[in-house]
C-alpha cells in the first residue's frame, strides 16, 4: 500500500514537470523543469532497488546535462527571447501522434503476458554491477569508454571557434 | 493492489511521448535534446523495470541503464556542441530556420 503511494506521489512530480518541460514558453523555465523530472525518476530508481544507478541519475542528469543545458540557452540567447514563438506549426499533428503512439503502447502493455520472476533482487546490487562490468560485461565497459573519448574529442572540436 | 511491472511500463510510455511531442513541436534545438532526454530516461525506467521484475538474477538491465546514461552524457555533449556552432555560423538555433541544405 505504501508502495502504491510512493509511486503515484513520483509519477505526479515526473509527469507535470515533464508536461511543463514539453509545453513551457519560456525555454529556461523548461530547462528548470528537468530537476524534477529526474529527480523523480531517481526515486523510481530507488523503488526499483537500483541505488547505484540512482547515484548516477543525480550525478550526471540532475547536475550535469541539465547545467550544461543552461550554459548553452545562456550562449545561444537568440532563440530564448519571451518574445521568440518556441513551437512550430506541426501542434496539432505533434498531439495526435504522441496520443496515438501512447495509447498504442499503454494497450499492449497492459494486455501483454509479461513473465515474472519468482528470485528477489540481492540485497545490495552496486557490488554486482562491478562485478558485471568487470567479468561478462567487460567489452561493454571498454567499448562505453572510447565512446565517450571520442564524442569528448568531437564536441571539443565541433564548439571550438575558428581561426 | 502491489506495484507492477506494467506500472512502470505505462508511466514510461507516457514520458516517452512527452519527449516525442517536444521533439516534434519545438523549434529551438536545445528543446528537442530535452526532448531526447525525456525520452532516454523512459527506456532507462522500462530496463530497470525488467531487470528488478523479470531477470532478477542477472544484473544486465541496470549496467545497460549505466550505458544508457553514459551515451545521453556524450549525445548531450556533442548535440550542444553543434547547437553552438550552427549559432556562429547561422546566428540561429530554431530548426525550421536552418536549412542552407534544402535547395
Amino acid at each position: 500500500m505504501g508502495e502504491l503511494a510512493v509511486f503515484i506521489i513520483l509519477s505526479a512530480i515526473t509527469l507535470v514537470s515533464a508536461v511543463v518541460v514539453v509545453t513551457s514558453g519560456n525555454i529556461v523555465r523548461s530547462a528548470l523543469s528537468l530537476v524534477p523530472t529526474f529527480l523523480g525518476v531517481t526515486g523510481f530508481y530507488i523503488l526499483l532497488q537500483a541505488e547505484f544507478v540512482a547515484g548516477i541519475q543525480v550525478l550526471i542528469y540532475a547536475g550535469a546535462i541539465t547545467v550544461l543545458i543552461l550554459f548553452v540557452i545562456m550562449l545561444t540567447e537568440g532563440g530564448t527571447g519571451l518574445r521568440v514563438r518556441q513551437i512550430n506549426e506541426q501542434v496539432p499533428m505533434s498531439i495526435l501522434a504522441s496520443a496515438a503512439l501512447a495509447l498504442l503502447l499503454i494497450s499492449v502493455f497492459i494486455r501483454a503476458p509479461w513473465p515474472t520472476a519468482k528470485e528477489a533482487l540481492p540485497q545490495y546490487t552496486a557490488s554486482g554491477i562491478g562485478e558485471a562490468l568487470l567479468t561478462n560485461l567487460v567489452l561493454v565497459f571498454e567499448v562505453t569508454s572510447l565512446v565517450l573519448l571520442v564524442a569528448l574529442m568531437g564536441a571539443i572540436i565541433i564548439a571550438r571557434r575558428e581561426r | 493492489m502491489q506495484v507492477g511491472l506494467t506500472h512502470y511500463l505505462v508511466l514510461s510510455a507516457l514520458l516517452f511521448c512527452l519527449g516525442l511531442y517536444a521533439m516534434l513541436s519545438r523549434r529551438n534545438a536545445v528543446a528537442i535534446l530535452m526532448g531526447i532526454e525525456l525520452m532516454l530516461n523512459a527506456a532507462n525506467i522500462n530496463l530497470v523495470a525488467f531487470n528488478k521484475y523479470v531477470a532478477p538474477t542477472a544484473l544486465n538491465g541496470q549496467v545497460f541503464a549505466l550505458v544508457v546514461i553514459t551515451l545521453a552524457a556524450c549525445e548531450a555533449g556533442v548535440g550542444l556542441a553543434l547547437v553552438m556552432a550552427a549559432y556562429r555560423n547561422l546566428e540561429t538555433v530554431h530548426v525550421d530556420e536552418i536549412n542552407i541544405m534544402k535547395w
